[in-house]
């Protein structure tokens, strides 16, 4: 298809690409950058963005939003007084759960748990995903088998009931025990989507190119491989971190997640469930921060695709 | 197996004169794209004609706006980021731009069709091209399945797919690409159009099945006295088929001929330098002349004449005066019927 | 040269399969050549290729794989390339020309055959050896839009094949080595810290041979370098590669299916159909007294820019479309579409050769050309 190049799409939309060249000399564009310029327009990424941005400070610094301590237990103040909604950042401002301790420092100190097993799982997840994939797809033969059948195999186990038999498995369930049990389940999804990239990739004249230099392999999969497939990881794993949150909650508040002492979401969630109809509060703040987070996340993974998916530019 | 005609088989202008106005008449056409970087201004006033059985061929290069004039006509632009801020597309006297969904659905597919470059993408690969090719019939003309399959069957024949009986229930990536593009050909006639829009229908193929294509092409052109509109960026194609030719340069016609006139004397400089820049089989040259600089930034076309910074000839007057399309004339003031050029040394070009 | 022949004669042994093409008796065609055009000084080869073969297998069955077949893209080709030269391959896609691109650049295995770069078969070699011969012959891809990656700058582009060969160039020299090969190849040296997407198409394919050209070698393959091109910029990118040959005493494999491109770059043309050579020969040998029925349909289907200068010329239209490689006819691969084919072209491979009946005679007609029946033909000039 040699003389194919009056496509709509070039013509169209993309005669901004050579000329753009000479009237702004020498501002490199590359699709990061131009990436980054539609996601700075776009008022879905940016209401992400500034969530996801003062959820990670709240995980790392929550002594910066209350001075409560989420253990400290106090009968006096009982589930039964309503939240004070007026009282802003005070420790009574979303009321007291069963055991009387504050609903709002509970809340704060528990988005560390949260967020830690939603970021770690997705870092995980993203290297052994990227990883395999990578190396099923570039090399495929023997080795695609080998570790497609594998991860097929992982793929067929239903993600919480497996979570549960894991977890189950264990006395004691610390957060790094939830991650590793998430992560150990959850890197299929990515390897899937990075052997698919990498397999398109692969097959680019600029893999050839390097290949007939006399290229080694791993630079050609670190060179030109992986920062052509990486884009499609990225958006699944953005989504997926949303996932996980919403997993670790589901877990916990199954009682096999984290369980007290730790302070989570999703220990609050379980806990909330007995005094339901008498004190809907105390369930209802940390779900609505469970979904505001799962929400923000999906949301910066849609913006990010969006800005990324070639089909669209 | 072979054919081998000695052809002197070149068509003659085919202008008919049994209806009055052309076919098709596009007047003064626009249309820009809006993208990040600024809006792209595609096609920049465009006026063509075409009437039954006449070949207009458009001649440009990518950026031109050939194909986006194409698209316009049939209605198949991205609107948005597309617009269409000015002009009209009369056809048969009626301007399509103006008129509503329903009408316009009716001409295209059954008064206009369209051939595309890539055959194997413009074809659903999931169904056969019987079923293809039977379903514009049901669709368009509720005739019953298997009248409709008759009637793919014998216009698969008619395009010269050989055993179409047996193949009628083949998927499309089961034909070669010379018998796809015979498959789009078929699938454009078979409501008998008035107008065909054939963009790029041989580039994809190899030269020896291009020849066979291009004939048949031609040949139900004649038969059905179809007009044929033909966008190409081979001087080569064009010159076999065409009865008229335009070139487009920057989202505008720059010259326009018949096609005999043409290839003798240009009257713009910037088919003087396509004709010299392409190597000729027949002979073997030095160096080849080529156009210097690149295709312009349709963002930011450049003032005055678009063409004036590869331009051999440019002058004060190119950077600043936009050329009209004026016609052109013999040396003596005689007339040179569908003559056409857009450059402020016409005059210098084809008689100097 | 007794080596070689040798070579020939195990590798026709281990695919019995494959009809033997004759040797290319560099002697005699020399000799024919010389008859016909001023004396060129051609020397010894830089690549000599013999009895190339590549067939893909095609397979069955997902875990036991079971070979049904094979696709034949190139079925035992043999030429030469000489210093400087340029040597045109054109034939329709599917013929394996591309794939011969391919294995000259050792990105494919051939199935038999060698490849000779000065006197060393490289389809022999690998690690250290190989990679020193890669350096020495390098590629200008078709797609300048696909050949250069994305999210690497034009410095790091170009500059590559620095980093892969170390030895060609210090690292404290690199970045002015490349600023120059981009003014080598007319782009402004300011521009190594642009991405690919900010050129056009001509601009990318400059950038893709100033990559070609970054370790000097001796040979480079172009494989259709300009057909993804504007009209205009082709013969911006043509001129530019003649000038470089001319300076760095390249020889190009310049394969196209451009005829009129081919004619115009080439000293020789060679002329493949499904996987074999039909005819090989100098460009006048070729374009002006084809005697191989193929050549002469190909030329004839071309279309010339010039209405008037068609009129005359005599038109060959094959019918049919070239059959699946996966299985060619017996025989001689044109004879499902040649006018001339008779029994004898279904029986007996035409080897390619210079015809007897022209053997003697000094005329242009006597170059190597596959067909039983060969005869000459100027399809290409009006009558």
């Amino acid at each position: 298809m040699p003389e194919a190049l009056e496509t709509p799409v070039k013509d169209a939309t993309q005669p901004g690409s050579v000329p753009a060249a000479e009237s702004k000399p020498e501002k490199a564009r590359s699709l990061w950058s131009d990436a980054w310029h539609d996601l700075r327009r776009n008022p879905l990424f940016v209401v992400s963005a500034v969530l996801i941005v003062v959820l990670l400070t709240i995980a790392v610094f929550p002594g910066l939003f209350t001075s409560a301590d989420p253990r400290h237990a106090d009968l006096a103040n009982h589930y039964l007084q309503k939240p004070k909604w007026g009282n802003f950042f005070a420790p009574d401002w979303f009321g007291y759960d069963v055991q009387g301790r504050s609903i709002y420092a509970r809340v704060i100190y528990g988005a560390r748990a949260s967020i830690a097993v939603g970021v770690l799982v997705t870092l995980l997840v993203t290297v052994v995903g990227t990883v395999t994939g990578m190396l099923a797809g570039y090399f495929g033969g023997w080795i695609d088998t080998l570790l497609s059948r594998v991860t097929d195999i992982f793929f067929g186990i239903p993600f919480i009931l497996g979570a549960m038999v894991v977890l189950t498995s264990f006395e004691e369930r610390h957060v790094y025990v939830v991650i590793l049990a998430l992560a150990f389940l959850g890197w299929t999804q990515i390897a899937r989507v990075a052997r698919g990239s990498v397999i398109t990739i692969k097959q680019a004249d600029y893999v050839m190119a390097a290949k007939a230099l006399g290229a080694s392999t791993t630079r050609i999969l670190l060179r030109h491989i992986l920062p052509n497939a990486i884009a499609p990881v990225i958006v699944v794993a953005t989504i997926a971190l949303g996932g996980y949150i919403s997993a670790e909650a589901t877990l916990s508040f199954l009682g096999i997640g984290l369980a007290e002492p730790t302070v989570s979401w999703g220990v609050d969630i379980s806990s909330g469930q007995e005094q339901l109809r008498n004190a809907a509060f105390v369930l209802i703040i940390p779900s609505i921060m469970v979904s505001i987070t799962v929400l923000a996340f999906i949301m910066l993974g849609d913006a990010v695709r969006n800005a990324l998916d070639p089909k669209l530019r | 197996m072979t054919i081998i005609d000695k052809t002197a088989d070149v068509p003659a202008p085919r202008g008919s004169t049994e209806n009055s106005g052309p076919l098709l008449d596009v007047r003064d056409l626009h249309v820009e794209f809006k993208t990040r970087d600024g809006v792209v201004k595609a096609v920049n006033g465009v006026n063509y004609s075409v009437s039954a059985g006449e070949t207009l061929a458009v001649l440009g290069e990518s950026g031109s706006g050939k194909s986006v004039t194409a698209q316009a006509i049939m209605g198949i632009l991205d609107m948005p980021p597309g617009r269409i801020p000015q002009g009209e597309i009369l056809f048969r006297g009626e301007d399509m731009l103006t008129m509503g969904y329903e009408e316009r659905r009716k001409i295209r597919g059954q008064k206009i069709a369209m051939i595309f470059q890539d055959a194997l993408s413009s074809l659903n690969p999931v169904l056969t091209v019987g079923y293809q090719l039977a379903e514009m019939f049901r669709v368009h003309q509720g005739l019953s399945k298997k009248d409709a399959k008759a009637k793919a069957i014998d216009l698969m024949d008619r395009v010269r797919i050989p055993a179409a009986k047996e193949r009628v229930n083949d998927y499309p990536h089961q034909f070669s690409g010379g018998m796809r593009q015979r498959i789009m050909i078929a699938m454009a006639l078979a409501l008998e159009p008035d107008l065909i829009i054939a963009d790029e229908p041989t580039t994809a193929l190899d030269v020896t099945v291009q020849a066979q294509v291009m004939d048949l092409l031609a040949e139900l052109q004649r038969e059905y006295n179809m007009g044929l509109i033909l966008i190409t960026h081979d001087l080569g194609v064009v010159a076999d088929v065409a009865d008229k030719i335009a070139v487009m340069y920057a989202g505008r016609i720059v010259e326009t001929a018949p096609v005999h006139e043409l290839y003798k004397r240009p009257a713009h400089p910037y088919t003087r330098g396509l004709l010299d820049s392409i190597p000729r089989l027949d002979q073997k040259g030095q160096e080849l002349y080529a156009i210097k600089g690149l295709p312009p930034n349709l963002l930011k076309i450049p003032t005055g004449c678009a063409f004036n910074p590869r331009c051999p000839k440019a002058q004060d007057i190119c950077r600043t005066d936009v050329p009209p399309l004026l016609s052109v004339t013999e040396r003596d003031g005689g007339e040179l019927p569908g003559r056409h050029s857009a450059c402020h040394f016409w005059k210098e070009q084809i008689h100097g | 040269m007794a080596e070689l022949k040798k070579n020939d004669e195990a590798a026709v042994d281990a695919t019995p399969n494959v009809m033997p093409v004759e040797t290319v008796d560099a002697s005699t065609t020399q000799e024919a050549v010389a008859a016909i055009e001023a004396p060129v000084e051609r020397g010894e080869p830089i690549l000599q290729v013999r009895n190339l073969v590549k067939h893909f297998p095609l397979t069955q069955g997902i875990l036991f794989k079971k070979q049904i077949g094979a696709v034949k893209a190139v079925d035992g080709i043999s030429f030469d390339l000489y210093q400087g030269e340029t040597l045109g391959i054109v034939g329709e896609s599917g013929c394996g020309k591309s794939t011969v691109a391919k294995l000259l650049m050792t990105l494919e295995t051939a199935t038999a055959g060698e490849v000779f770069f000065k006197g060393q078969d490289i389809t022999k070699l690998s690690g250290r050896a190989l990679k020193a011969v890669r350096r020495n012959i390098q590629m200008v891809f078709q797609d300048p839009y696909t050949s250069l990656n994305p999210r690497m700058t034009v410095g790091d582009i170009i500059g590559e094949p620095y980093d892969i060969h170390p030895e060609v160039a210090p690292k404290g020299d690199r970045r002015r080595k490349v600023q120059e090969l981009l003014d080598v190849v007319g782009l402004n040296p300011e521009y190594i810290n642009r991405y690919p997407h900010q050129f056009s198409g001509g601009q990318r394919q400059r950038i893709g041979i100033a990559r070609g050209l970054a370790l000097q070698p001796e040979i480079i393959i172009c494989d259709e370098p300009v057909s993804a091109l504007d009209v205009s910029v082709q013969a911006q990118v043509i001129n530019l590669m003649e000038k470089l040959q001319d300076e760095f005493n390249l020889s190009y494999l310049f394969i196209a299916h451009d005829l009129s491109i081919v004619r115009h770059i080439s000293d020789r043309v060679g002329v493949m159909y499904l996987g074999k050579m039909a005819e090989i020969g100098t460009d006048t040998q070729i374009y002006d007294h084809p005697t191989h029925p193929y050549t002469q349909a190909l030329l004839s289907a071309v279309p010339v820019p010039d209405p008037e200068a068609r009129e005359g010329r005599e038109r060959i239209i094959l019918t049919g479309d070239v059959p699946s490689p996966a299985n060619p006819p017996s025989g001689c691969r044109f004879r499902t579409r040649c006018w001339k084919a008779q029994d004898k072209c279904a029986e007996e491979v035409p080897l390619l050769a210079v015809p007897e009946r022209f053997k003697s005679s000094a005329t242009p007609a006597a170059h190597e050309s596959a067909c039983h029946f060969a005869e000459e033909k100027d399809v290409v000039h009006a009558a």
